[in-house]
């Protein structure tokens, strides 16, 4: 079977974003999680014509996609990247579109924790206009908007450090928020990632 | 009656008791929901499922969605208007859902050393081997089918109410089982939090592993209700 899909290594290592997420979670959730969606989608892909293709397609080519944003948007805490100085453009517009970045925290949290089952939360920009979305198990975000960051909400991204804690989880992921690659994703640099396989979902 | 029996009722009966009000403006009493008695310890189901996950699972996870069904409830009772308790519903539906399931789930598992894993006999039996073939054959499309559930969700046994027929279902994340359609005779959590901590991302195994501690006896009383 050709590998179409492969999975992407990890831009830092297991442990970089510790105490936030333990080495633990970020190997499993890494070398098994997302790489079990990359074998599935492979495997979806070279049977065409199953009667589940498309679902499997859907699920699994979601799950690569949010994952790679995933890992991307996140960044040891100790990084230039993760001060809020390296996204001056959208800082400004956080602040712009929620009135204050506290509010706008606030607001990305609620909906976190108001996810009923598994899921992403993100912060999107539509036609210039940001907001808040959550979508369910491995959905990617709507065409025609642009991911900026992604928070996975599913139990496996915290469950073993963190246990039924997720609030805690939500509060110490804003620690290792990769801001400058969040930057870049608002001023263009995302466009038309993912093509081909995004058609396909 | 049953703990899960009388989650139900329960929850029907405090359904109604909020229509009246919204229709008429009376006040009830509301029932508030309270996490039923576990009937075993926590680490009774092990090596299968740890004790820790049991203690997680049940004082933690199970009690959340008792404190969020009697959260919802209340807002539901002082909502004013009919937009608002639209709104409510999700919730209600979500909470009341994952109390009502985990209640089912707790009474149909049981220690090996006690009925966990004995065989269904009887009616049950019967009806199991007339649609699977077998126990096996049942067991194996049950776990395919809890394999497929694409994010959180449960696995169920069903008896058609119409047709009296077995079937099994899965739904998302804690939707319960249509109890005008169904009566739910095995209920299978294949939420992660309900693995996670001994299986990690090898759910598989948990769903192999949890065969040895079903409680048929419980199905086979669900089964002739």
């Amino acid at each position: 079977m050709t590998e179409i899909y492969t999975l992407p290594p990890l831009p830092y290592a297991y442990d970089a974003l510790e105490p936030y997420i333990s080495s633990q979670i970020m190997e499993l959730h890494h070398s098994k999680h997302h790489a079990t969606y990359i074998a599935n989608l492979n495997k979806a892909l070279s049977s065409p014509k199953a009667s589940n293709t498309q679902s499997l397609v859907h699920f699994n080519g979601g799950g690569h996609i949010n994952h790679s944003i995933f890992w991307n948007n996140l960044t040891p805490a100790s990084s230039e990247d993760a001060k809020q100085s390296a996204a001056p453009f959208l800082t400004q517009a956080i602040e712009r579109g929620f009135g204050s970045f506290s509010d706008f925290k606030t607001k990305f949290n609620a909906a976190l924790l108001g996810i009923q089952g598994s899921g992403w939360g993100w912060l999107i920009v539509k036609d210039g206009k940001l907001d808040i979305i959550t979508t369910k198990d491995q959905d990617t975000v709507p065409e025609e908007t642009t991911a900026i960051f992604g928070v996975d909400m599913w139990e496996h991204a915290y469950y073993l450090q963190y246990l039924n804690g997720k609030a805690a989880y939500v509060e110490n992921i804003w620690n290792i928020i990769n801001w400058g690659y969040a930057e870049r994703r608002f001023t263009g640099h995302a466009d038309g990632e993912f093509r081909e396989l995004k058609a396909m979902l | 009656m049953s703990i899960a029996a009388s989650a139900r009722s329960t929850l029907v009966r405090a359904s109604k008791a909020s229509s009246v009000r919204a229709l008429g403006g009376l006040t009830a009493v509301r029932t508030k929901y309270t996490l039923p008695d576990l009937p075993y310890d926590f680490g009774a189901l092990e090596p299968h499922i740890s004790g820790q996950i049991m203690e997680t699972h049940y004082t933690k996870h199970h009690q959340t969605y008792v404190n969020g069904i009697n959260d919802a409830q209340e807002k539901f009772a002082a909502a004013s208007s009919p937009a608002e308790k639209v709104e409510l519903t999700s919730l209600i539906k979500f909470h009341g859902g994952g109390h009502v399931n985990h209640s089912l789930f707790w009474e149909n598992l049981s220690p090996t050393s006690k009925a966990g894993g004995a065989p269904p006999s009887g009616k049950l039996s019967e009806a199991i081997n007339d649609t699977w073939g077998s126990l096996d054959g049942f067991k194996g499309k049950m776990n395919t089918a809890l394999a497929g559930i694409q994010g959180s969700g449960w696995g169920w046994l069903v008896k058609d109410n119409t047709t009296n027929k077995l079937s099994i279902i899965t739904l998302p994340n804690q939707d319960p089982v249509s109890t005008t359609q169904y009566t739910p005779i095995i209920g299978i959590d294949a939420w992660e939090h309900a693995y996670y901590l001994q299986y990690k991302n090898v759910k598989a195994d948990y769903f192999k592993a949890i065969w040895n501690v079903i409680n048929w006896q419980t199905g086979e009383k669900r089964f002739s209700s």
